[in-house]
């Protein structure tokens, strides 16, 4: 039998929120699975859609954006700019023929240990689903 | 380029589920890498001198340390780098114990995540750019959100430091609970007594400024350099007029008649009010809600309270709310708790039966300035005998799973008064665990068991039933013998008040998931916020009891004046940059940004930014349609790199 395939899985995470909701997931020994690595912008409306492509292109399978939940953002509201971006985002990667559950955006706040990694789990299911990303894969060596 | 990369073990924190020595060696491969070791402990002194030397003998460009959260440990290495006369940006950090080691068992991939999380930070690391520090100027004045005794302890300690206090009360007296008690455990001192002398102080304090009935509508700025809006509520009493003799409450025509809330509405007030005879500051004022004159225009033929109050004229229906601008360097907010209310626990038969109170409601029946003058009494008769049931509304995983803290000592404390009062009465306690943490505390509760109190251990999973029977209750606790009873009070829990949500948003805080205000760390910093320049004092970060509340006041003002005595504070230099050749002038940032730090420059037609405005979120930079606008430490080349460095 094939062996089961681990998606590769890069989150953008918000400093003030799903970042320190990941921390607190980290205290409290809460596990998850190790598919996900965590980049840290100081806001969810740091995420440009081209980092989104970008990661899918360098060999992501899926990418996650934490922000903080509606009406909590640091910055009062780029987690609103991320959720529409994302929107946005979503529907040119079906047009593209891609599944857009590949890109999944989320609230997690910085006392929600339990619901991030329920969220990481869970991406971490749909992804595997959705098997290998294939579509333009490039090199981009840094 | 020569960077340094240091894999810390945390003693074992990292090191168990992470195989230490395999991630140094694959960063030695990785471009760029000049050096990688793996240490014990990176924090410790030894750990960051094994940085400087490398720093100094091998010249190296930038650091990558992988340990513990940024969140933690950012600041203690970038001081390394700034030590060896580095620029502290060209420092990366590897999240390995919180993200990784932590959170998965599997020692095989952890490793590997810890390797391309690793390689992200690398390659990251290459891309890194030195930034100067920005310095803010502070205003040396700061702002206490909440006059209950932590809110008085931390608005006189900073003001004895000798900075301007601005201290915001919702009610028309400072106070909070503690005004309400009336013995404090384990002492047994008489709550008003050590209380009232620092209300009076608070108002007697030449750095203090006081704005009760009022509340902070909004919050501006950053720490050193908050606007400030604070509401005044009409008083419809000019207080620089009014006197607080009481003329007006007694020629009321409600007089009697309007429940006091400050006694738990067990006794009446007028409609024209102090909450209580040592109100600070003592100056009355009129409830809209329940004034003749403000709810229909007239009251009888003219306002009573107007007349008695006579040449003083302090009354005035005109009054209108007020918003008052205030701007200070920092912020304490103290505003403490409510109560559970049992009504919501039907089976206690709270709001149903007369005989069933509350533990604060028991606190002001047995406060000699309360409704019944201190005489313990339920129905105009003494109770002989009294049930008190402990957890209503704490460590119940249907309302609130953490316990309360104070509940088991005040019960103790309030089944001693009783037997002080009525000597004859038969006590008994339900409890769950007694919690007999503090200072005194169990030698407080060993001599109230001593005095011929029972308690019986209750089961939570069980429900306690209160069930009328003639003017008496019976109690039914599982496993005990049924008790008749004349009183129950019910020791409820404390919970966050209902608008710390409305309030986490106006100063840009987080709340905890019981709640209560989040501090910046558990342990390490528990008086402080994720939001700098914002700490927190008493119950609204967690229940305490009064010991601890003015513990906490005092670290929070210390905290808060820390940089009012600086009189600058370090911001972060991550900032938005824009790139005048590339931008088009289009002007879609403009309105992105949430500070207005976003400029049309109309003679170049370009955007420019204003640096101290800017507070580095990125929103702008992500909608940028030529690319012109860079973060400052999140460039597109840092992230595209460390994407790349992850994915693998
Ligand atoms: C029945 C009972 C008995 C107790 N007995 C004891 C005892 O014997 N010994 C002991 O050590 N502890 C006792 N405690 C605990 C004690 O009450 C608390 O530790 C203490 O009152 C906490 O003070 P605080 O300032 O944090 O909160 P609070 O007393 O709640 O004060 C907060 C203040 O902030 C104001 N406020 C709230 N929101 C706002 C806002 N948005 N804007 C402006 N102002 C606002 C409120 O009006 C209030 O005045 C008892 C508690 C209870 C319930």
């Amino acid at each position: 039998m094939k062996e089961k395939f681990e998606p590769n899985i890069i989150g953008f995470l918000c400093n003030w929120c799903s970042y320190a909701g990941a921390d607190l997931a980290g205290t409290s020994r809460i596990q998850y699975p190790p598919n996900l690595k965590v980049i840290r912008v100081m806001c969810s409306g740091r995420v440009n859609p081209i980092f989104v492509i970008n990661a899918l292109q360098q060999g992501a399978d899926g990418v996650l954006i934490g922000g903080c939940h509606p009406g909590d953002c640091h910055y009062e509201r780029g987690n609103y700019l991320a959720r529409r971006r994302m929107a946005v985002l979503k529907n040119l990667l079906e047009y593209t023929g891609i599944d857009s559950n590949r890109v999944r955006m989320t609230w997690v706040s910085a006392a929600e240990g339990h619901k991030f990694a329920e969220v990481v789990k869970e991406v971490t299911e749909d992804i595997r689903k959705l098997g290998p990303m294939q579509h333009f894969r490039r090199e981009n060596k840094w | 380029m020569k960077i340094g990369v240091y894999i810390c073990q945390c003693g074992i924190n990292i090191s168990q589920t992470v195989d230490v020595e395999e991630v140094v060696k694959y960063a030695s491969t990785l471009p760029s890498v000049e050096v990688a070791r793996f240490y014990k402990y990176m924090c410790s002194d030894p750990g960051q001198e094994l940085i400087k030397k490398d720093i100094k003998e091998m010249k190296l460009d930038r650091v990558v340390v992988a340990s513990c959260s940024p969140r933690m440990h950012e600041p203690t290495f970038r001081a390394v780098l700034e030590d060896m006369g580095m620029n502290p940006y060209y420092f990366e950090m590897v999240n390995l114990r919180e993200h990784c080691s932590w959170v998965h068992e599997d020692k095989d991939r952890a490793t590997a995540k810890a390797k391309h999380l690793v390689e992200g930070a690398v390659a990251r690391a290459t891309f890194l750019e030195p930034l100067e520090k920005k310095e803010v100027s502070v205003i040396p004045r700061a702002l206490v959100v909440g006059g209950g005794i932590a809110g008085i302890q931390a608005a006189l300690e900073i003001a004895e430091k000798g900075f301007k206090v601005y201290l915001v009360e919702r009610n028309p007296s400072i106070g909070g609970h503690m005004a309400q008690l009336d013995k404090t455990f384990p002492t047994m001192d008489c709550s008003a007594c050590i209380l009232t002398p620092k209300m009076v102080d608070v108002a007697r304090h030449p750095n203090i400024e006081l704005f009760t009935y009022s509340e902070v509508q909004d919050v501006e700025g950053y720490i050193g350099n908050f606007k400030v809006k604070i509401k005044k509520k009409p008083r419809y009493v000019d207080i620089e007029k009014c006197v607080g003799c009481g003329a007006c409450a007694e020629a009321c025509r409600l007089h009697n008649r309007i429940p006091n809330e400050f006694d738990m509405k067990m006794s009446k007030r007028s409609a024209i009010y102090v909450p209580f005879p040592q109100s600070v500051p003592l100056k009355y004022t009129i409830d809209p809600e329940t004034c003749i004159t403000l709810k229909t225009g007239k009251c009888g033929d003219h306002a009573l309270c107007i007349e008695a109050c006579d040449d003083r004229n302090a009354i005035d229906f005109d009054q209108k709310e007020e918003i008052v601008e205030v701007e200070v360097g920092t912020i304490v907010v103290a505003t403490g708790y409510e109560l559970f209310d049992p009504a919501k626990k039907a089976e206690y038969g709270y709001g149903q039966y007369d005989n069933v109170i509350t533990g604060l409601e028991f606190e002001r029946l047995v406060s000699a300035s309360g409704p019944t003058e201190g005489h313990v009494e339920i129905n105009g008769k003494k109770p002989k005998k009294v049930v008190f049931i402990q957890c209503v509304g704490s460590r119940d995983k249907e309302t609130n799973e953490y316990c309360s803290r104070v509940c088991c000592m005040y019960t103790a404390k309030q089944a001693h008064m009783v037997k002080d009062k009525i000597p004859d009465a038969d006590l008994i306690i339900y409890f769950t665990d007694v919690r007999a943490f503090g200072k005194g505390f169990e030698e407080f509760y060993n001599r109230v068991q001593g005095e011929g109190i029972t308690y019986r251990r209750r089961d939570l999973g069980d429900p306690i039933k209160v069930n009328k029977q003639g003017d008496r209750v019976v109690v039914k606790a599982k496993g005990h013998p049924d008790i008749e009873a004349d009183l129950v009070v019910l020791a409820t829990g404390i919970i966050p008040r209902k608008d710390s949500k409305e309030l986490s948003r106006i100063l840009n805080i987080n709340q905890s998931a019981d709640g209560f205000f989040l501090e910046a760390h558990p342990k390490l910093r528990p008086v402080d916020t994720f939001t700098d320049g914002i700490f927190l004092a008493g119950c609204c970060q967690s229940p305490k009891d009064i010991p601890d509340a003015v513990a906490q006041a005092s670290g929070a003002a210390v905290r808060a004046a820390e940089p009012l005595a600086a009189g600058k504070v370090e911001v972060e230099a991550i900032s938005a940059n824009i790139d005048e050749d590339l931008c088009s002038g289009c002007r879609i940032c403009e309105d992105l940004c949430a500070y207005s730090a976003l400029e049309f420059d109309e003679k170049d037609k370009i955007m420019r930014v204003n640096d101290v405005l800017c507070k580095g979120c990125g929103s702008c930079a992500s909608a940028c349609p030529t690319g012109c606008i860079s973060m400052k430490h999140f460039d597109m080349k840092q992230l595209l790199a460390q994407i790349g460095g992850l994915v693998g």
